[in-house]
């Protein structure tokens, strides 16, 4: 099953490493992952997806924990919660396919952030399905590049992750 | 205030820190710290042959003492070196810190002579590591890593400094911190009581309960808290191999230990029973044999001080992260002033039962007219140091026969490489127990294979008087990996066996130690006493024992913990 989970982390230099080093060193898998600094400067948020059974998420979930950097960390997949990636798309745009582009764009509430007279590049943000989606509605045909940011998550409600 | 250069304030810090040996190497990027070395005499250091040596002595130290040991080597090639040792300790939980000097700040990255990123290389096996990016962060630093050490799961801990971090002529403030506190790090100091609760209800209303306990009873000096549980319960207790010493073996609750090698009765009794409490132990591959097999009819309770050793391979029922020796005081309590009691009919059936395992093979080999049997050896062993001597082992044949034939009724006593399984570890080991237990006898048993994996410390020996007994167990092959190929490999014995071995004796005395060599049976018991009566001298055993001898029990591949081979012909 899919998980996402997030972490607070000592904001050090090789603190990401440790985190990279065990799923690889342990042989679990790294969908996406996104990491940067909080409004907090000494801490790092991070948020990892992966799939695995759940004694592996369990083990995964207590592997991290035991990482002296790690200070706090939430499977966000267990309960109720928000996420989103940020996707840029360069598209193939000439004659009618431009306003085609453009209807697919705003039904996916995307932006439309660069243009040259061939190009379009788009700026699209949403859960990951979503992203797919406009992808496979573009066609791949179209696709010159595509950049994901990986998925970042948060909680619904009051629930927060700080110290 | 006092002001002193990062040099000096590292081993400033170590004084504070109350250590009295470090074992090392020099090299270029840790000179500066070897001068400040020099110009003190509170901490010894101990120069060893090589860096993965050094590693061994400081961990056969802290698995002595219970208190964590400390490296000191070079960058590079120093710090590669220790990597073997590191994960040795790191695989038993072993409390370390291992001090790596590294180039200068402003040449990291820039391919410099000898350098190595330690800090990557070493972060799969470390518990943690460190950098000194400040010379004033050294006593800091170096207090954080003996605390990671040795708090919570014990495990190495690996410092790197660059060599600017330890400029002579650059100093700064020293102070030595009372306490660390690390916000992310905050080991279990108690069990959850309910948790404790449940598990003491189950126990008394087992029917075939077992208690099987680990390594984790001994690192966390629970042993009399273990024995006094066990005692009130009238229970059988198995241990594992890292768990010898934590419960006496002479004790007739005492089933021996479990697993590939254990015996016919604690494997038994473990597949039959109807509650397991696990004590300090994690449900490791040689014990478990086939999980999908493993113990069928038992319910599990689980005590670790680290959450992610429970139900990492088998699923507890009553999990209970928290120090064994505080969770066990609990359990002793509750069961004090338990009302309910033992089922006393059920819990004299079961031994019934384990009596009648235990007629069934209890430890037993066939001798011979003529040949010496390992297994002979270090029977007599036990019989003329009286079951008190610290014997530690490399890997192989050797380390299992040891394990099972010298009973250990302490902990701390046997001293091996559990996890790893480290040819090479003995001897060193041998070494850091005999400097700190000058008067307590100190027995390495290795084979000839292993010996010859760290044999240049002999020379380290004879520098600083270390008189431990060698007892090389010389089959002429690698016994292990033949026993292997005999039973897996229709007896291919592909590169098992070690032509052009040395003459030990002749090793032993050009390193200026004694040599000693039985091939004869009837002078083994008669010589073994001379041996052990040059308490002064370091003494190298060498001998020659049947070439074709395997340890059993061993356990089926893939089967469940009852499915053994008792012997070669013998498959229960």
């Amino acid at each position: 099953m899919r998980r996402i989970i997030s972490v607070l982390l000592e904001n050090e230099p090789g603190a990401l490493s440790r985190v990279v080093g065990l799923f690889s060193q342990r042989n679990y898998n790294i969908e996406t992952l996104t990491v940067a600094p909080t409004e907090d400067e000494t801490l790092s948020r991070l948020t990892v997806t992966t799939t695995g059974s759940d004694k592996v998420i369990e083990q995964i979930t207590k592997q991290l924990n035991k990482l002296i950097e790690v200070v706090k960390l939430v499977d966000l997949t267990e309960g109720a919660h928000i996420e989103r990636e940020l996707m840029l798309v360069k598209l193939k745009a000439t004659g009618s396919q431009r306003a085609e582009i453009k209807r697919t764009v705003d039904i996916f509430r995307g932006q439309i952030v660069d243009v040259t007279s061939s190009v379009y590049t788009v700026q699209l943000a949403g859960n990951s399905e979503k992203l797919d989606g406009f992808i496979q509605a573009v066609g791949t045909s179209g696709v010159l590049e595509v950049v994901r940011s990986g998925v970042s998550g948060i909680a619904r409600g009051e629930k927060v992750l700080s110290l | 205030m006092e002001l002193l250069s990062g040099a000096d304030m590292l081993i400033r810090s170590l004084q504070d820190e109350g250590i009295e040996y470090i074992y090392g190497y020099p090299g270029g990027a840790a000179l500066h710290i070897y001068d400040a070395l020099f110009r003190q005499d509170k901490v010894k250091h101990i120069l060893v042959r090589h860096e993965q040596a050094a590693v061994h002595m400081a961990d056969g130290y802290a698995r002595a003492t219970g208190l964590p040991g400390t490296v000191l080597v070079t960058s590079g090639p120093g710090a590669t070196n220790t990597i073997t040792g590191i994960a040795t300790a790191f695989m038993d939980s072993i409390p370390m810190v291992v001090l790596c000097g590294q180039v200068a700040s402003t040449l990291i990255g820039e391919d410099a002579f000898q350098e190595t990123d330690m800090i990557g290389v070493s972060r799969p096996v470390v518990k943690h590591n460190l950098s000194v990016r400040h010379p004033e962060e050294i006593p800091e630093i170096i207090r954080k890593a003996y605390y990671i050490a040795a708090t919570g799961r014990p495990g190495p801990v690996v410092v790197d400094i660059p060599k600017d971090m330890t400029t002579p002529n650059e100093r700064y403030e020293y102070v030595f911190p009372k306490k660390v506190k690390l916000r992310s790090y905050n080991p279990a100091i108690r069990g959850h009581a309910g948790q404790i609760k449940k598990a003491v209800d189950m126990l008394m209303a087992a029917k075939r309960p077992i208690i099987y306990a680990g390594g984790g009873v001994i690192l966390g000096k629970a042993t009399d808290q273990l024995t006094e549980l066990v005692r009130m319960l009238g229970y059988p207790i198995t241990n594992t191999l890292m768990g010898i010493g934590c419960y006496p073996a002479s004790d007739k609750q005492h089933l021996g230990w479990l697993g590939m090698h254990g015996t016919y009765e604690s494997n038994m009794a473990m597949h039959h029973s109807d509650l397991i409490l696990c004590v300090g132990a994690r449900f490791d591959d040689r014990v478990t044999n086939a999980t999908e097999k493993f113990c069928p009819g038992a319910r599990i309770v689980h005590i670790d001080i680290d959450p992610a050793s429970i139900s990492k391979t088998i699923d507890a029922d009553v999990p209970i992260v928290g120090p064994v020796d505080a969770v066990l005081k609990e359990m002793i309590t509750l069961v004090r002033e338990s009302k309910e009691k033992p089922d006393a009919e059920a819990i004299a059936a079961w031994w019934k039962q384990i009596e009648e395992w235990r007629a069934f093979h209890g430890m037993r080999y066939e001798t011979s007219p003529d040949l010496i049997k390992p297994q002979e050896v270090v029977e007599a062993l036990w019989r003329l140091t009286n079951g008190e001597a610290f014997v530690t082992s490399d890997v192989g044949q050797h380390q299992m026969f040891a394990a099972q034939y010298y009973k250990f009724d302490r902990p701390n006593r046997w001293i091996n490489s559990g996890g790893l399984g480290t040819m090479g570890f003995g001897l060193p080991a041998a070494m850091g127990v005999k400097l700190t237990h000058p008067d307590d006898e100190v027995l390495c048993i290795t084979g000839e294979g292993s010996i010859q994996m760290n044999i240049q410390e002999l020379s380290t020996c004879k520098q600083y008087n270390l008189p431990v007994k060698i007892i090389n167990l010389n089959n002429q092959a690698l016994g292990m990996v033949k026993q292997w190929q005999d039973m897996n490999y229709e007896s291919r014995h592909s590169e098992s066996y070690m032509g052009s071995l040395p003459d030990f004796v002749k090793l032993a005395e050009a390193y200026g130690h004694v040599g000693v060599r039985i091939d004869r049976k009837e002078d083994l018991e008669s010589k073994l006493k001379e041996v052990l009566a040059m308490k002064d001298q370091l003494v190298f055993v060498d001998i020659y024992v049947d070439r074709f001898e395997h340890v059993y029990p061993m356990q089926v591949a893939r089967g469940s913990m009852k499915d053994m081979w008792l012997s070669k012909t013998e498959r229960v």
